[in-house]
């Protein structure tokens, strides 16, 4: 379709009308069943969903930023795409967060028009990357928590959640192989690359424990065989942290890793979390979200319905 | 060209008195082509005559290149697109990660020679890869398997 008036467009409606806010994108689970298992809450479930989903729409976002800054095109195309892979796997979760909650919000409503308070992502995912270096080390720990993660949740007792997870594992596969092995090329090459991976990483550090740290809707859930508890992540996390890290020449070969987590994961009670505040699961944020939500959902919110 | 069905996308077509109901799977969960795929093949049988049709989408199982059939194999070498190997076999235990790009034996599409190296792990989709062939010195994209 061709407009004259690029403007005029944004408020024309058109039967083939799509990339847009609100119109044009069907359900997309359409023709998925969308049945819940017996004894799940459905708002414990949303939840859940909610925090994947999360996870995984304001990361792609943050990728999305590095379009036009990374060092060259086919990074530029990698990071787009690892972008392009969780925004589906974010429509997908949202989708299944909003059928279960029951209220009628469709995936449109989850990402456009929730506060920070209402986001349940992980606070890793939103932070604002200093260098490529900050980047490629964020990206290798949450690609390494959500493949972790992705994997024990494809037996799931949620159908969907395990169809989520299955088509997940393949694609995060990719992202945390090519987090990796940036990790390597910079951590391995010259004495300023290696430097600022060293920083990056130490930088993330204090920030891993988060990941390790389970909400009460994630422990209740993974008591019932629908979720994960992200405690159980982290000796495989430790283990392939460590092995990237050392071929990386950032850690001595005999090593073990850093002790992330070992102020507060599993810790149980809120006044032993430690350096895992904010937490991102309970919606308390960092302003980076605050940001990221501003340029994210500022066309949705000021031109409802605009299409173009 | 190469079709839906070629491509594996397409996992049933039904027709029964309701109508014809079709079945597809995306290829990777942020397929942007979901949309289109969908109004195309309502639009390929409207213009068909079949009155009522129904679009479903699956996500179990996921999709596999390995569903790409052998006409479509070799659709895409004939448009310079590596076409992908067997789907890697998950072996018990933890995915391994790679380290390095990986090893794998692709030949290019141009000239046959087999050891070709890889460029970028992602290409002009999440998909494809880019790679080069150190005979003919062209680059080529690589379907790669999943």
């Amino acid at each position: 379709m061709a407009f004259d008036d690029a403007y005029h467009a944004l408020t024309d409606h058109d039967d083939d009308a799509r990339w847009a806010y609100g119109t044009g994108f069907t359900d997309p689970l359409a023709g998925v069943p969308g049945d819940l298992p017996d004894g799940v809450d459905r708002a414990e479930l949303a939840t859940y969903c909610l925090m994947l989903g999360d996870d995984a729409l304001i990361l792609s976002h943050r990728l999305q930023q590095w379009v036009t800054r990374a060092p060259e095109l086919e990074d530029e195309l990698a990071l787009a795409n690892i972008g392009l892979d969780l925004l589906g796997q974010a429509r997908l979760l949202l989708t299944r967060a909003g059928a279960a909650e029951g209220w009628g919000r469709d995936e449109d409503d989850l990402a456009m028009r929730r506060d920070p308070s209402g986001f349940r992502n992980l606070c890793l995912a939103e932070r604002a990357d200093a260098d490529f270096a900050h980047l490629v080390a964020r990206l290798l720990a949450l690609s390494t928590w959500r493949l972790a993660m992705l994997d024990r949740l494809t037996a799931s007792r949620d159908p969907m959640l395990a169809a989520i997870a299955a088509k997940g594992v393949k694609e995060v596969t990719y992202h945390r192989d090519y987090a990796a092995q940036w990790v390597v090329r910079l951590g391995d090459g010259t004495p300023l690359s290696h430097d600022r991976m060293l920083a990056a990483v130490e930088t993330l550090t204090p920030q891993l424990a988060e990941l390790f740290h389970p909400h009460p809707t994630e422990i209740g859930l993974a008591s019932v065989g629908v979720a994960v508890d992200p405690a159980t992540l982290e000796a495989e996390f430790t283990q392939v942290w460590t092995r990237v890290l050392q071929a990386a020449t950032l850690l001595p070969p005999e090593a073990s890793a850093p002790s992330h987590a070992a102020a507060s994961a599993g810790a149980g009670s809120g006044a032993e979390r430690g350096d895992a505040r904010p937490w991102g699961r309970a919606g308390e944020h960092t302003p980076a979200l605050a940001e990221i939500l501003d340029e994210m959902q500022g066309v949705a919110r000021s031109v409802p319905g605009g299409v173009w | 060209m190469i079709t839906l069905a070629e491509l594996g996308v397409i996992r049933e077509v039904r027709q029964d008195e309701s109508g014809v109901q079709v079945t597809i799977t995306p290829t990777y969960s942020g397929c942007p082509a979901m949309e289109s795929i969908r109004a195309d093949i309502r639009t390929a049988l409207r213009r068909a005559g079949f009155g009522r049709a129904e679009v479903r989408t699956v996500i179990a199982p996921p999709w596999t290149t390995d569903w790409i059939s052998e006409s479509g194999r070799r659709k895409l070498a004939e448009a310079g697109i590596a076409p992908p190997g067997a789907a890697p076999v998950r072996a018990i235990g933890p995915i391994p990660i790679s380290l390095s790009p990986r090893p794998t034996a692709v030949a290019c599409p141009r000239c046959g020679h087999t050891d070709t190296e890889t460029l970028a792990a992602f290409g002009a989709t999440a998909c494809r890869e880019l790679r080069r062939c150190p005979a003919c010195r062209e680059p080529f994209e690589h379907m790669r398997e999943i």
